[in-house]
């Protein structure tokens, strides 16, 4: 109980309560319109993304390119329970958000024995195989896709889930289960050596990472008012993992910062049409070769980088290389 | 070390912010007539702004890319001849990349943020979908050029969708059209289809024409589907040519469409190929298929190139010069977008959008390019329809006009 009301967790905890409450404030106020919001939703639903691959990706070390998958397995679930069999939404989101994480382990078990650009394909197929099933599937619209999906999801409710996510993957890492992931990413010979079941530790975070990635899709099912099986293609996996690369593979802050970064160029990207993807990938470029490591490397923000800002401290990361 | 890696990475944060504010700038300079002037109070009484959310980039930018060219010579025009209410018109336009969360994006920020009076997109269906509930909920009219699900302007419950608009037919609508005149016109009783299982434009227009065509007793003998990027269609066309059908209905994009054509004339099938407007690329059915292959094939679109009219001569002589080719239907859809906007807000007689939402429902006698119209009460247009053939030296020759 002292440590969880330590005087950092408190800090903690009063920051992210102060975020919220300015930009409610803001909203209520009229300043942040509906065209903020927008953004600010999109910004949460790529930091749940994105941190939930970073799990998988950045700090287990097992390249995944399912995550839209996952992602349209919550989404479409959580809508039909919503539209269709009429289930109050938080309660869909968070049983979309549950089968997500089923399918997670049901592909993880026979997946995770690949390694590497093997494991990439199968996870690829894996999505593809969702996103033509969801095509082919007239009670949820097939290619027309679901419409008529409420927007149900506010800021509170989006931002909220984000938290949720954020502190349960921070936590997670920071305990046992997460050192075990990171020293499967080291070397799996090693970890293996140290007694540690790699099957399980690969299942648990791809499943974990499955549940938020649902979690997300709820999100996105229930603000975006329909859905299509074309979405979840292959490049939107592709759109988070360039999240968690530029981020940093292995840093939580990283990914919320990438996830804010890129969400901004992009809506100032809108009104470039003709360079949009050009500019877009000049800059993908450019930042890969100033800091190939990623905008936070291994590191993460936190209160003790920036009180050991200037001096020599390998502490405020995790398992850095 | 550590301050060298953090001094680093706020090198690269000032670059990429720097680099941002630099595109932010140069940008609202570029548009300074739409951005600043259309938000400033001063400025909207010199000019009308409208917003443009098209797929400009991605998978489908073809089809945006096409739209926006013909919408521009039309804006051109427009503004040329003194403008709208004796005001210019300024184009607010933003690419959302052919996704659904992006075209839902800028809608919200063309109507909530940069004011526009009517929003022109986007141009394929699903993202006009995702954007009808934007509309609604900012009560400013919509209109797309080519999104032809039925689904955009009614419910599922019936109910029309307030503030939503478009000026091309619907799927349905096609298949029927099809039907007819394979039934009365052609006088053909077996028929069969082959029709793309991944796209709902095909599955739409595929179970209208069998009704139809089943109601005016006619006989569908097979029924074959594929999928997108099949490119062997012999099975199913050996199995159709056996049961003795004497028209095939395909009702899908030229690409499967072309090698149709050529496979059944390689498996000596003699009878009619009948498709929707998503034939609608000359050169790749000619080049694939051949002219002999089609010469007992029609398909049903919404403009034909060679149509007579100095309006549509006119377009046709400037689209060529701008952009050295010939202008497909989404050009000419696109032109007519904007003539139709203008038009309403002309009769409307103000720029409230809540008037020309009631003048874009009241439009009775549109004449565009494409044909002419009323607005039905289901906000879909009534318009006519062209059956285009192909001449034995491979150019398009309009057989019917049906209604």
């Amino acid at each position: 109980m002292k440590r969880l009301l330590s005087k950092k967790n408190l800090a903690i905890l009063l920051g992210i309560l102060l975020l919220y409450g300015v930009i409610q404030t803001l909203i209520s106020l009229g300043i942040l319109r509906t065209f903020h919001q927008v953004n600010l939703i999109t910004i949460c639903i790529s930091v749940i993304m994105a941190v939930s691959l970073n799990l998988i990706t950045g700090f287990t070390g097992q390249f995944t390119l399912g995550h839209a998958g996952f992602m349209a397995v919550g989404a479409y679930f959580s809508a039909v329970m919503t539209v269709k069999w009429g289930v109050f939404f938080p309660v869909s989101i968070f049983s979309g958000a549950v089968l997500a994480a089923v399918f997670g382990v049901l592909i993880g078990l026979p997946t995770l024995r690949l390694k590497g650009d093997y494991l990439a394909i199968a996870t690829l197929g894996f999505g593809e195989v969702i996103r033509v099933v969801l095509l082919n599937t007239k009670y949820v619209g097939g290619a027309a896709g679901l419409f008529g999906i409420p927007r149900l999801v506010n800021w509170t409710w989006v931002f909220f889930a984000a938290v949720i996510t954020v502190v349960v993957i921070r936590n997670l890492l920071w305990s046992s289960y997460g050192r075990a992931c990171i020293s499967i990413r080291e070397d799996e010979v090693a970890a293996e050596l140290m007694g540690i079941d790699i099957t399980h530790y690969k299942v648990l975070a791809f499943s974990v990472g499955a549940f938020f990635a649902g979690l997300g899709g709820g999100i996105y099912a229930h603000y975006f008012y329909g859905l299509q099986p074309g979405t979840f293609g292959f490049m939107k996996s592709i759109d988070y993992l360039v999240m968690v690369v530029l981020g940093g593979m292995g840093s939580i802050t990283g990914s919320i910062l990438a996830a804010v970064v890129l969400t901004l160029i992009n809506v100032v990207l809108q009104q470039f049409s003709a360079i949009r993807m050009i500019l877009y990938a000049l800059l993908l470029i450019v930042i890969m070769i100033f800091r190939p490591q990623g905008l936070m490397g291994s590191k993460e923000a936190s209160l003790e980088l920036f009180r050991k800002m200037g001096r020599r401290s390998g502490n405020g990361s995790l398992g850095s290389k | 070390m550590n301050m060298r890696k953090v001094l680093a990475a706020l090198l690269v944060m000032t670059f990429v912010f720097g680099l941002l504010a630099g595109c932010g700038s140069s940008g609202s300079a570029g548009n300074a007539g739409g951005s600043a002037g259309g938000a400033a109070a001063g400025g909207a009484e010199e000019t009308i702004l409208l917003g443009v959310n098209f797929e400009l980039s991605g998978g489908l930018a073809a089809y945006g890319q096409s739209k926006i060219n013909g919408l521009k010579i039309a804006l051109d025009e427009i503004n040329a001849a003194g403008g709208v209410l004796g005001k210019k018109i300024v184009l607010k336009e933003y690419d959302n990349k052919g996704d659904n969360a992006e075209a839902v994006n800028i809608s919200t920020r063309l109507m909530g943020e940069d004011k526009v009076v009517a929003m022109m997109g986007p141009v394929t269906s699903g993202r006009v979908m995702a954007s009808v509930d934007v509309a609604k909920q900012f009560q400013i009219p919509m209109v797309t050029g080519t999104g032809t699900s039925a689904g955009i302007t009614v419910n599922e419950d019936g109910s029309v969708n307030d503030f939503v608009y478009r000026i091309c037919f619907i799927d349905p609508y096609q298949g029927t059209l099809a039907a007819n005149y394979a039934a009365d016109t052609l006088k053909v009783k077996n028929a069969a289809m082959l029709v793309n299982q991944s796209d709902d434009y095909s599955i739409y227009m595929a179970e209208a024409f069998k009704k139809t065509f089943e109601e005016k007793g006619g006989t569908i003998l097979e029924n074959s589907t594929f999928v997108e990027g099949d490119l062997d269609f012999k099975a199913a066309l050996t199995k159709i040519k056996s049961s003795g059908a004497e028209l095939i209905f395909c009702p899908n994009y030229y690409e499967p469409d072309a090698l149709i054509a050529k496979q059944a004339q390689e498996l000596g099938y003699d009878g009619y190929l009948l498709g929707g407007d998503g034939w609608d690329n000359l050169d790749h059915l000619i080049k694939t298929a051949g002219a002999d292959a089609l010469q007992k094939a029609f398909f049903i679109n919404q403009y034909f190139p060679g149509d007579t009219t100095e309006k549509n001569q006119n377009f046709v002589k400037k689209y060529t010069e701008l952009h050295k080719d010939a202008p497909p239907s989404f050009a000419a859809l696109g032109y007519d977008l904007m003539y139709f906007v203008a038009d309403a807000i002309e009769r409307a007689g103000t720029t409230d959008p809540a008037e020309i939402n009631k003048a874009m429902a009241g439009t009775t006698n549109f004449e565009g390019i494409t044909g002419s119209f009323a607005m039905g009460e289901n906000h879909d247009p009534i318009k006519s329809a062209l059956v285009i053939g192909y001449t034995a030296d491979g150019q398009y020759k309009v057989v019917e006009k049906v209604q």
